[in-house]
């Protein structure tokens, strides 16, 4: 079967466009949308399952299937607008190319997601994986102004625009945002930029947990606005004590006079990081993310925040948490037996708090689904719109799990 | 409408309020389009979310489409009914259920006004970002079915940017609950897709909206221009500094001409060819400190004055002008073609010259008002629909104008939505197999399509229907 795939596919895209996995899996990598969109058909025609992958360092390339298909060589920035603040970006280009195109030309997405830098941007768009700057930025969705996608079935769709504002039509982009691929392969995104700030400034605070989600209440209380406010775990942060970080981006001036109110805010005590550790030090609370082979995402908010991570401590470990102290939302990474995180999920849904498995390997992916179990009434829907975008279920993704 | 439905609706909310005699229906025929007209077969007015889901359940078993509507102010003929629909108004459920002054979120009905959730939340310092123009009457609801924007939403963003939760009677009649107060879902982001559907996957009965902080510190400055090339420049210019202002506002030389003519005048300049407002908001001194650098690139730009407001009564002299244009306007003539379309920002001067060579060519009345900063265009065409020539030219040139945002690689509505108003122009941006999905996705939600039917999608453009085409020939 597996040499029979490989030799269709071979035929399909040539021989640069097929290679084996290492457990012998065929692996598509077309280099075009059109390309794509033909191993989907085939895949369909012949009931094959997929495995979609993207630059394999986010999801484990393990879900069981008859081929995968990979965007990795769907990587061109196609179109970067200073003008307009736009940029329409193939699904596989990392989003560290990207940040170094758009800086080049005084731009900047405001999007710093956990992982490797060299994610694919179509794996952050897929997974929703919003990092510390959704605190002044906003979730993945608010960066994602329209998208091409192919179906299931080989079909190519496309959703929004390349403009800011756009209600043409029903918003099939935020379906893909965090639709873990379930809804179709994310093939190029529009995405929605900004001028590079002209100062970027973080200051760290450290103390107990508590002292620091106190900071962070307050800190937001006094009107700041900072564009992240991520408390981290010491084992995050590779520090002793838990890490409050503060990053204030914009125009000099107005950073500045952030920066000098926040001493006067709190009991705390903020100390700026030299500009040359600034990145390095994000990157390493990034990073860090991948430390264990599960990461979890907790929706909640930021007065809840402290009592999470207790719910956290109890059911699991408090060893890698990164949280929102203003807006909320923890991420928590590490391993555990899939029976404890089925119990958290019961205790977070007690306390209507969603939990989104965002990286698992697969036999815990298909044991207790990205999502888990839906809201009375969802699971019809959910269940009609994979179908409309994969009719064949070729896209093996466990969005419910086997529950 | 069959007397035997009627009388179900009536046992379902009470007599008083169905209506379906043809004088009470014609407050119904038409939304803030004048160029659609259609009266419905009857109107129902619910008070409650089991009411709605009695009603919706009741048409679902005898197969009656329906169209929910709120305040009737959209400008894209959306929530108008045929004769074989039946309408259901949703104003009566205006209560404001909850509101959590900490974290930020209010819970309401369907049928507050959006200015009215602003005014019940001030008293704690907050307010409700997106504001359409027609805020003083148009429902959340409605601004959740259409994805309302406003002149605010350039930094705040749109309708779907503040909501995170909803419960919904779909349009089988039965209730779910998409979102989370966190504004995290469980699952997709379906309240994603819902917000802006047009009511078309089914009715919110409850909304959980994020409200803003009241800004410490708000800045107000008027700029004007000898050309609208130059205005457009000092757009790009403010938002390429890096900074990003609460909103950014471009009005030209017919429509401050309109302004300046009417009770509603502001002292902005008539004889410049287009007047900027820019609005900055924020911490104090970080507002003073942008305040400055835009003074300076509205300079630099060309700007002949730049008047600046940090009072509330001064804020609201500047603002009057462009709150009160589209009132404004209806001095002109007896009706008002309020267009949406959407440019790359870039492209600003050159559609202006085109909607300019539309406007002489088809000797109509066009003035603009605008959101620049996010290249959403408001082409406002002043006539009277009594004159059949006239309107006939009034469609030939709000058509001539999409496809001429189209081409410059635009959208057909940024914030009022297809309806049926721009059912046409659909295929213009989306190719068959794309609208094919979009139908799929509604069929989702609701798969006898009873629910606002015949909007948004051009169904003879989908694939499916061109297949059936090629079969048959």
């Amino acid at each position: 079967m597996s040499d029979t795939i490989y030799t269709r596919l071979r035929a399909l895209l040539g021989t640069t466009g097929v290679e084996r996995d290492s457990d012998g899996t065929p692996r598509a990598t077309p280099d075009t949308a059109d390309a794509l969109t033909l191993v989907c058909r085939l895949a369909h025609e012949e009931g094959w399952k997929i495995r979609v992958e993207g630059r394999g360092t986010w999801l484990p390339s393990d879900a069981p299937a008859d081929l995968a298909v990979s965007t990795r060589a769907l990587e061109q920035i196609v179109s970067v607008s200073p003008a307009d603040l736009v940029a329409t970006v193939q699904a596989g280009a990392s989003v560290e190319m990207l940040r170094r195109r758009l800086a080049d030309s005084g731009m900047w997405l405001a999007v710093d997601p956990p992982g490797r830098a060299d994610r694919s941007i179509g794996s952050v768009v897929a997974t929703a994986t919003a990092g510390p700057l959704r605190q002044g930025f906003g979730p993945i969705r608010d960066h994602v102004l329209g998208c091409t996608v192919a179906t299931g079935d080989g079909r190519l769709v496309n959703a929004g625009g390349r403009v800011a504002k756009n209600v043409a039509g029903y918003d099939l982009t935020k379906l893909q945002v965090g639709g873990f691929g379930g809804f179709g392969i994310i093939v190029e995104v529009h995405l929605r930029l900004r001028a590079l700030p002209r100062a970027d400034v973080t200051l760290l605070a450290r103390g107990t947990r508590d002292a620091l989600t106190l900071a962070g209440r307050e800190l937001i209380a006094a009107h700041l606005l900072p564009a992240a406010l991520e408390l981290l775990s010491p084992a995050l942060a590779a520090e002793a004590d838990w890490v409050l970080a503060a990053r204030f981006v914009g125009t000099e001036g107005a950073v500045q006079a952030d920066v000098r109110r926040l001493a006067s805010v709190g009991e705390v005590t903020w100390i700026p990081l030299p500009p040359e550790r600034t990145a390095a030090f994000w990157s390493v609370a990034a990073r860090g993310t991948l430390g264990g082979p599960i990461t979890l995402r907790l929706g909640v908010l930021g007065d809840g925040v402290d009592e999470t991570i207790d719910l956290l401590a109890h059911d699991l470990d408090e060893g890698l948490v990164s949280a929102g102290a203003g807006q909320g939302m923890i991420r928590w990474t590490g391993d555990a037996l899939i029976e404890r995180i089925r119990a958290l999920r019961r205790a977070a849904a007690a306390r209507e708090i969603p939990v989104t498995l965002e990286r698992a390997p697969w036999r815990v992916r298909r044991a207790l689904g990205h999502f888990g179990a839906y809201r009375e009434g969802v699971g019809q829907i959910v269940g009609r719109l994979r179908d409309s975008f994969d009719p064949g279920q070729c896209l093996n993704v466990a969005l419910e799990g086997a529950e | 409408m069959n007397q035997s439905l009627l009388t179900s609706l009536s046992r379902i909310v009470g007599s008083r309020w169905v209506r379906h005699r043809r004088a009470e229906l014609a407050t119904y025929a038409m939304d803030g389009l004048p160029t659609h007209e259609s009266l419905p077969g009857a109107v129902v007015m619910p008070e409650s979310p089991g009411q709605v889901r009695q009603i919706v359940r009741l048409l679902h078993l005898v197969q009656v489409p329906f169209v929910a509507r709120g305040a009737g102010t959209g400008l894209s003929g959306g929530a108008l009914a045929d004769r074989e629909t039946v309408l259901i108004a949703l104003t009566r459920m205006n209560r404001i259920l909850s509101v959590d002054p900490v974290q930020r979120r209010a819970v309401l009905q369907p049928g507050v006004v959006n200015a009215r959730l602003s005014e019940a939340v001030q008293p704690m310092g907050l307010y409700y970002a997106p504001d359409p123009s027609s805020q003083t009457a148009c429902t959340v609801g409605g601004n959740v079915a259409e994805n309302a924007g406003g002149p605010h939403c350039l930094k705040y963003g749109v309708t779907t940017n503040h909501i995170v939760a909803l419960e919904v009677v779909l349009p089988d009649g039965s209730i779910t609950r998409l979102g989370s107060r966190q504004g995290e879902p469980w699952g997709p982001d379906l309240v994603g897709l819902f917000v802006g559907s047009e009511g078309m996957f089914g009715i919110a009965t409850e909304i959980t909206v994020r409200l803003e902080r009241i800004p410490d510190s708000v800045r107000t400055m008027l700029a004007d221009f000898m050309t609208v090339r130059a205005a457009s420049e000092a757009v790009s210019a403010i938002i390429a500094a890096g900074i990003v202002p609460a909103a950014l506002e471009m009005m030209d030389q017919a429509c401050v001409a309109a302004v300046e003519a009417s009770i509603y005048a502001a002292g902005y300049p008539t004889d410049a060819a287009a007047v900027l407002l820019v609005e900055l908001d924020g911490q104090g001194e970080a507002v003073e400190a942008e305040a400055t650098t835009v003074r300076e690139i509205l300079c630099s730009r060309g700007a002949r004055q730049v008047q600046s407001a940090s009072t509330a009564a001064d804020r609201a002299r500047l603002w009057q002008g462009r709150k009160k244009a589209f009132g404004a306007m209806g001095r002109i003539a007896p009706d008002l073609a309020v267009q949406d379309a959407v440019v790359p920002r870039s492209a600003l001067p050159d559609i202006m010259d085109q909607i300019e060579s539309i406007r002489r060519t088809h000797g109509l009345a066009i003035s603009n008002v605008f959101h620049a900063g996010d290249g959403n265009l408001h082409p406002n065409i002043s006539f009277d629909r009594r004159d059949p020539a006239v309107t006939k030219r009034v469609r030939l040139a709000c058509r001539e104008i999409m496809a001429a945002c189209v081409a410059a690689g635009g959208s057909i509505t940024g914030e009022h939505g297809v309806g049926n108003d721009k059912l046409d122009y659909m295929p213009w941006i989306f190719d068959a197999e794309s609208l094919g999905a979009m139908r799929a996705v509604r069929r989702a939600f609701d798969p006898t399509e009873l629910a606002n039917p015949g909007k948004v999608v051009p169904v003879h453009a989908c694939r499916e229907w061109c297949a059936v085409k090629s079969l048959r020939s």
